[in-house]
């Protein structure tokens, strides 16, 4: 039985997790400077100790309706992809999970399209489902492009 | 890869490079005892290493060379040019069999029969065929590059001595003769012999005793101290140094006291980074210190400031390089064109210690080598006729760099024929380029600056070399993408000078942040020609044709592009437009409309993460001093949305010509109609002007006419009926036609003036011939044409009115 650690995080509602050797950071997205013409995922760039972060929204970027009024700040979570460094801007981070593989399953073969490719697989928790996401296939543009 | 074969191939790829410009130097003086000793050496110690490392191939062409030039040295064979050009041969030989090493980590398969024959037969004293020899292509990268791209030489970190190539490999001269304990090969000396030869040889300094005194641990390498050298024979001398590595003492100066280690050009490229973001954080502290005067930091914090622009420095020179390593190879070019062309050719070079950041030197690389080889072939008369006309036989080429302000600046001059002016000028017009009215109107240099525009080559025959009409604008066009400038004087029989200047670095640039749509944006200063205020009470205005803004500037129109808008930002609805920046990117020329200009700052540029690269507007993004991300924009994308408002390019020189082009003034009539900018037709096309009262035009079913002197006259609207007024008196322009008459209605007539008709845009839509400055004004100039078309399919819809006209006429 091998155990993996996973960042646990909450977007719209809905339980998800990164594997947490790929997650650098956890920050406020703050001071961002929108880019234009770019695609409506891209929440803008800003500077995180003196690195240019792309922040992404993960709301958009898996087709989920907007941030409530009034809701808590969103939190990011600092990826690198090739090289690049992104920030994934969710809404809460929860904890992390030491899960063991063999809960694993791969992913449901009804997801909708868009979350179909972005999903490695499903872990069964006791309460609810805990989604698995890929940051590569995420924040590629390749992938962004299809989506 | 094997480490110990990427180790050798990084090594002997310089010690290739070195040895080439050696030959070309001892060719030109066989007796400099020096130069032939360095040789041997080098060309020994490659295949003494490749037989260490198994290499049979490559040792076997080595060996055949190194015999050759064992003979020269001991005096028993006359050193030719066809000796050298063997030699040559070989080396391009073992060039060859590197890359294939380099791309498979296996010698190529191959066989060298034909060059070693031949080698064999020439250090016999036998007769020599070159012909037998295979060419070969050398592949034109340096070899090793792929190993560890571009190690640098850093200047004196410690007191490694320059000779650490050979014990690198853990080789020592002497103890790795392949050939001991085996039967000797022919052609091949034994390996007392080679001892005898380099007990004879003068030692290099660096292999005496003595150390180096510690003050040699300069902070330069010693080449770039060396005083820029005039002489052509000493060119060379001082190239060589830059080859590090490897060589042994000059007379004048001992041993090239290079003391420098290897280091990847990504650790330097990460410090570069790190000493980047600690200038930003330095910025940040200094703008919150600014505002808390009692500070305890302030004192800590300047000598933080201090070092950090210390370390910056520093850090900056780590990756320049002295642009000698990027002429190198020219020498060996030249003489080789020597042969090619039968002319005499000097090589000058001045300044190779002159440093510039590797990045640009690689790019400059490729330009700099067509340029030599232009002034080579093209520029030189040939030796005979420089004879007659009373010139020195040799030709000289000569290259020379030097610092200026923040840029770099490098000559290519030669003194041959000079360009023929008269024949540029017979090309542009065969070209198309420009009309022979406007080549006439021309000054000498603006003729020879056309040998920049695509396409233009007056080579009579294309030769091996040049010629092929792809020249100088894709040099002119690799300059300017580094931010550079190029230029030309030629004086007819005196020669021609090139001048570049580039800038020394493309990591920071100076940048103008300026402001819309409510965010900021960074443009790179070289591309901004000029900064024009508009506005309600500026001298400038923005004027409108249909939806395009254009702005008048000294008698031209400029074509704009509104940088908010055009990134489609909200708030950029409800400003005002305050500043246009004049941008240039290559021949184009627009101005850019922003709201505001905040500042100017050194930015450090940063790539934008790959999931933003079809965003094609922004060349990357920079952090500023108050630690806000802003933006680079691509003054090359924007010029696309500027780009089909500009019928042909507006290069400043063609639009000169067009300007003092003796075209003939004529009369048109100014008037307003139909909305937009105002209108502009030749008076010659008007019969008649004529205000009528609204009332007596008839309208019928979306149709308008008036009763005109006995005849039914269609009344057209400029974009269509809804132009006509509804009420008051309604100025008409009439049009007569053969057996015709139409009017045009119109807002109101301004003016009739005289002025030179030339259009500077094209037009956006039907009825109107293009965009032109009519009286200091930008007006649209009405295609009559098509309004008589239109009259007349009136006409013709009316038969009987039609038929009546006839009669009547």
């Amino acid at each position: 039985m091998s155990l993996r650690d996973y960042v646990t995080l909450r977007v719209g509602g809905q339980l998800f997790g990164v594997d947490a050797a790929r997650v650098h950071d956890v920050f406020h997205p703050r001071g961002l400077t929108p880019v234009p013409q770019s695609r409506p995922e891209i929440a803008g760039v800003l500077n995180l100790r003196g690195r240019i972060v792309t922040a992404v929204c993960a709301r958009r970027r898996l087709g989920l309706p907007p941030r409530e009024e009034g809701a808590p700040e969103p939190l990011a979570i600092g990826l690198e992809v090739q090289g690049d460094s992104y920030g994934l801007v969710i809404d809460s981070v929860d904890e992390v999970l030491k899960l063991d593989d063999e809960k694993f399953h791969a992913a449901p073969g009804n997801l909708p399209p868009r979350w179909a490719e972005i999903i490695v697989g499903v872990y069964q928790l006791e309460k609810e489902l805990l989604i698995v996401l890929d940051p590569h296939t995420l924040l590629d543009n390749a992938h962004l492009k299809a989506a | 890869m094997d480490d110990l074969i990427a180790e050798f191939l990084t090594e002997t790829g310089e010690s290739l490079e070195v040895v080439d410009s050696e030959l070309v130097k001892f060719e030109a003086n066989p007796t400099e005892r020096k130069t032939l000793d360095n040789i041997f050496r080098l060309v020994h110690t490659i295949k003494g290493t490749c037989g260490f490392l198994g290499l049979p191939r490559l040792e076997a062409v080595a060996h055949a060379g190194e015999t050759l030039l064992g003979r020269f040295r001991d005096g028993k064979l006359e050193v030719t040019p066809v000796a050298v050009t063997l030699v040559l041969h070989s080396i391009d030989r073992i060039k060859v069999i590197l890359a294939g090493l380099e791309a498979t980590g296996n010698e190529p398969e191959g066989d060298d029969r034909d060059l070693i024959a031949q080698l064999e037969a020439m250090a016999e004293g036998g007769e020599v065929d070159l012909t037998a020899v295979q060419a070969v292509q050398v592949p034109d990268r340096p070899i090793g590059s792929d190993i560890d791209p571009a190690e640098l030489n850093v200047p004196a970190l410690g007191a490694i001595p320059p000779e650490s190539t050979t014990p690198a490999t853990g080789l020592n001269v002497g103890d790795i003769d392949p050939a001991t304990g085996r039967a000797l090969r022919p052609g091949e000396v034994s390996e007392a012999d080679l001892e005898a030869a380099f007990a004879a040889a003068d030692a290099p300094d660096w292999m005496n005793d003595e150390p180096e005194p510690v003050s040699e641990v300069a902070p330069e390498p010693a080449v770039a101290a060396k005083p820029a050298e005039s002489a052509a024979a000493k060119a060379p001398e001082a190239m060589s140094g830059l080859g590090g590595p490897g060589l042994g003492g000059e007379e004048t100066q001992g041993i090239t006291t290079t003391q420098s280690i290897r280091v990847s050009v990504d650790v330097l490229e990460g410090l570069m980074t790190l000493v980047s973001e600690m200038v930003l954080t330095r910025n940040q502290l200094l703008q919150i210190s600014r505002n808390r005067e009692d500070s305890a930091f302030a004192t800590p914090l300047q000598r933080l400031s201090t070092l950090t622009g210390e370390l910056q420095d520093s850090v900056m020179k780590t990756r320049m390089q002295p642009i000698g390593a990027a002429w190198k190879k020219l020498p060996r070019l030249v003489r080789d064109l020597s042969y090619e062309l039968g002319k005499k050719i000097d090589l000058v070079m001045e300044g190779e210690g002159t440093e510039l950041d590797r990045q640009v030197l690689e790019l400059i690389r490729d330009p700099l080598t067509h340029m030599v080889r232009n002034s080579a072939d093209h520029g030189l008369e040939s030796t005979e006729e420089r004879v007659q006309l009373g010139k020195p036989a040799n030709g000289t080429v000569k290259l020379s760099a030097f610092h200026e302000g923040g840029y770099i600046v490098i000559r290519i001059s030669d003194n041959g024929r000079g360009l023929n002016t008269g024949r540029i000028r017979e090309k542009i017009i065969e070209k198309g380029l420009a009309s022979r009215t406007e080549v006439e109107g021309l000054n000498d240099q603006q003729i020879h600056r056309y040998i920049f525009a695509p396409g233009f080559s007056t080579a009579a025959k294309v030769t091996n070399l040049s010629g092929r009409g792809v020249g100088m604008d894709v040099v002119r066009t690799n300059i300017e993408q580094i931010g550079g400038q190029i230029d030309l004087t030629s004086v007819s029989g005196g020669g021609t000078t090139f001048t570049i200047k580039i800038p020394l670095t493309l990591a920071i640039v100076s940048a103008l942040i300026v402001g819309a749509g409510g965010q900021k944006f960074a443009v790179p200063q070289t591309s901004v020609l000029e900064l024009v205020r508009t506005g309600q009470n500026a001298e400038h205005r923005i004027e409108k044709i249909n939806d395009a803004l254009v702005l008048r500037l000294r008698n031209k129109l400029l074509p704009l592009v509104q940088l908010g808008p055009t990134l489609q930002l909200e708030a950029a609805r409800d400003e005002d437009a305050t500043f246009v920046m004049v941008i240039q990117v290559g021949e184009r020329r627009y101005g850019l409309v922003v709201n505001d200009v905040l500042d100017t700052e050194e930015i450090v540029v940063k790539p934008l993460a790959s999931i933003l690269r079809d965003v094609d507007v922004f060349s990357g993004a920079t952090i500023l001093g108050d630690g806000s991300v802003v933006l680079i924009l691509d003054p090359n994308a924007l010029s696309e949305r500027a780009g089909n408002m500009l019928e042909e390019k507006a290069s400043e020189d063609a639009e000169d010509a067009v300007d003092t082009g003796d075209t003939a003034t004529v009369a048109m009539l100014l008037f307003k109609a139909g909305g937009g900018a105002p209108k502009a037709v030749e008076l010659a096309h008007i019969t008649r002007l004529e205000h009528i009262e609204v009332e007596k035009i008839e309208r019928m079913d979306g149709r308008a006419a008036l009763q005109y002197r006995g005849k039914l006259m269609p009344v057209l609207g400029l974009n269509g009926m809804h132009d006509l007024m509804s009420e008051g008196i309604q100025p008409l322009l009439v049009f007569t036609g053969e057996g015709y008459a139409m009017a045009l209605a119109v807002d109101e007539i301004v003016d009739v003036v005289e002025d030179r008709l030339s259009i500077e845009l094209s037009p956006d839509r039907s009825g109107v011939r293009g965009t032109a400055v009519v009286a200091g004004r930008a007006c649209e100039i009405l295609d009559v044409d098509y309004y008589n078309v239109q009259g007349l399919a009136e006409h013709q819809r009316k038969p009987g009115a039609a038929s009546s006209e006839r009669a009547v006429a």
